[in-house]
């Protein structure tokens, strides 16, 4: 199969691929990384992705890596298969870019943060540090203060229509939803029913089947 | 005020057409006639508004941030008006700023109707919009252009948590009177030193990050780099020698000068 995914399906940044190639309808092979075992660490994956973090990604002989990136090309490459996930008018795509680096730079990092804190450290045996957790989400209400006043005037974060700028924010979205920082988005009413729409999307629905099958 | 506000409309997207060389209404008759040619950068209609067509770059001369965009501009070759933000006084943390960025951070641009934020959103719209303008900074083609993506990315994510960091603490703390923390230096000399070694790698076959052709993604390193050629950190770049080769290349660049020379003053 052309398109191949390497990474590991509770990935966060996997699952952002997935989201992406189910949203625009196209076939893929995943090829499972084993984390635990350190094989993205080392050769042959590092020829994948330099960096060493999953996911690579790869398209006939076309090989990228960084989600984001990954995303960016498949939309493009398929804009019309599936869902559209950007737009061709280029004074709207800079709205979808913009929103796209506010999920890069400001909601991202508390939001893999608490992540990190709440699902991946229980899930490694480790203990939660509750003053990060209590940081961070002061960090990310303060974050989502200014979603809530762009979602108050716009349905989605890019425009009119679901794009990439409100995709990129489903992983962590779908996890953190699970913990106590479900009442940070939910003391703003915009935001919430606006995740509420997002992670309802088939879609997504289907990469959470997809983790959930998986054995870690 | 309805047909007032049609006209108006039709006008801006007129005058932002002909601002991209692009024949309308207006460059056909000042070519016919022998009217004085249009001032592009104040179009004052009946009710008495006055739209500048000039983009607007709202920022301040030390952050890097605003460096990024402003070497945008330069390199496209695009007219701007720079509009000085008083970090000092909090002006960005106010109306009317907040209503150019909610999150109160410089820079903002203003071309025509259209507000954005976010330098690195900011450079991708200049690109793209304004291709056929000075410097190319994206490949048209989609798979060069998916290699330049990633690239910007990695800047984004990997070399930028590293770099800004120290920058903040090598060069803004000191201007701003306050201690640098030398724990919180070595940690992030260790962790950019290894963005680096893959650099080194990257910059072994190509000859420059995205591909053979300089693009954003060199682009976007440009304001931290610049700043810490100026402290101890320049070490690790002076240590990987196809880094230094490309450092030397893009902060050459005239556009990039234009930017240093400008926010001296």
């Amino acid at each position: 199969m052309a398109i191949k995914v390497h990474g590991s399906a509770f990935s966060i940044a996997v699952m952002r691929v997935f989201a992406c190639l189910n949203e625009k309808g196209l076939e893929y092979e995943f090829v499972r990384v084993d984390m635990r075992a350190g094989e993205h660490t080392k050769e042959p994956f590092l020829s994948l992705n330099p960096f060493g973090q999953v996911p690579a990604f790869e398209d006939g002989d076309l090989k990228l890596f960084e989600s984001r990136a990954v995303n960016q090309y498949i939309a493009h490459a398929y804009a019309d298969k599936g869902n559209p996930l950007i737009c061709q008018d280029p004074r709207k795509m800079a709205i979808v870019s913009l929103w796209m680096e506010v999920e890069a730079q400001k909601y991202d990092a508390p939001a893999a943060k608490l992540t990190r804190e709440l699902i991946i450290k229980p899930l490694l045996g480790m203990s939660t540090d509750d003053a990060i957790v209590e940081e961070q989400e002061v960090q990310l209400a303060k974050v989502l203060d200014v979603y809530e006043a762009r979602l108050a005037q716009s349905k989605y974060l890019g425009g009119d229509s679901f794009s990439l700028a409100d995709l990129h924010h489903l992983p962590t979205m779908n996890y953190l939803i699970g913990t106590r920082v479900k009442a940070v988005f939910d003391a703003h009413p915009h935001v919430s029913s606006w995740c509420a729409d997002i992670l309802a999307r088939p879609a997504w629905q289907k990469v959470v089947a997809m983790k959930n099958n998986q054995r870690l | 005020m309805q047909n007032a506000k049609i006209e108006m409309s039709r006008l801006l997207e007129y005058a932002h057409r002909e601002k991209r060389g692009k024949s309308t209404f207006f460059s056909q008759r000042t070519a016919a006639c022998s009217c004085p040619p249009l001032d592009k950068k104040q179009l004052s209609f009946p009710l008495g508004h006055n739209y500048s067509m000039v983009m607007k770059l709202h920022g301040h001369p030390f952050s890097p941030a605003t460096h990024r965009v402003m070497a945008c501009l330069e390199e496209k070759g695009l007219e701007y008006e720079f509009v000085h933000i008083d970090l000092s006084t909090g002006q960005h943390k106010k109306e009317p700023f907040l209503s150019l960025n909610p999150f109160g951070q410089v820079p903002a641009l203003e071309d025509g109707d259209l507000k954005l934020f976010e330098s690195r959103a900011i450079t991708q719209y200049l690109a793209n919009i304004y291709a056929d303008k000075g410097t190319p900074l994206v490949p048209q083609d989609p798979k060069e252009k998916a290699i330049v993506y990633v690239w910007m990315e990695v800047e984004s994510h990997k070399f930028d948590a590293a770099a800004a960091k120290l920058s903040y603490e090598l060069v803004t703390k000191p201007m701003l009177g306050m201690t640098t923390d030398d724990a919180v230096v070595e940690e992030h000399q260790e962790k950019l030193g290894k963005v680096l070694d893959v650099y080194e790698s990257r910059l072994t076959g190509s000859k420059y990050l995205g591909g053979e052709a300089f693009s954003l993604a060199d682009f976007h390193h440009l304001p931290i780099v610049s700043s810490l050629f100026g402290t101890k950190t320049k070490a690790l770049f002076d240590a990987r020698p196809n880094v230094s080769g490309w450092c030397a290349g893009i902060l050459a660049r005239p556009a990039w000068q234009k930017v240093v020379e400008k926010m001296k003053h």
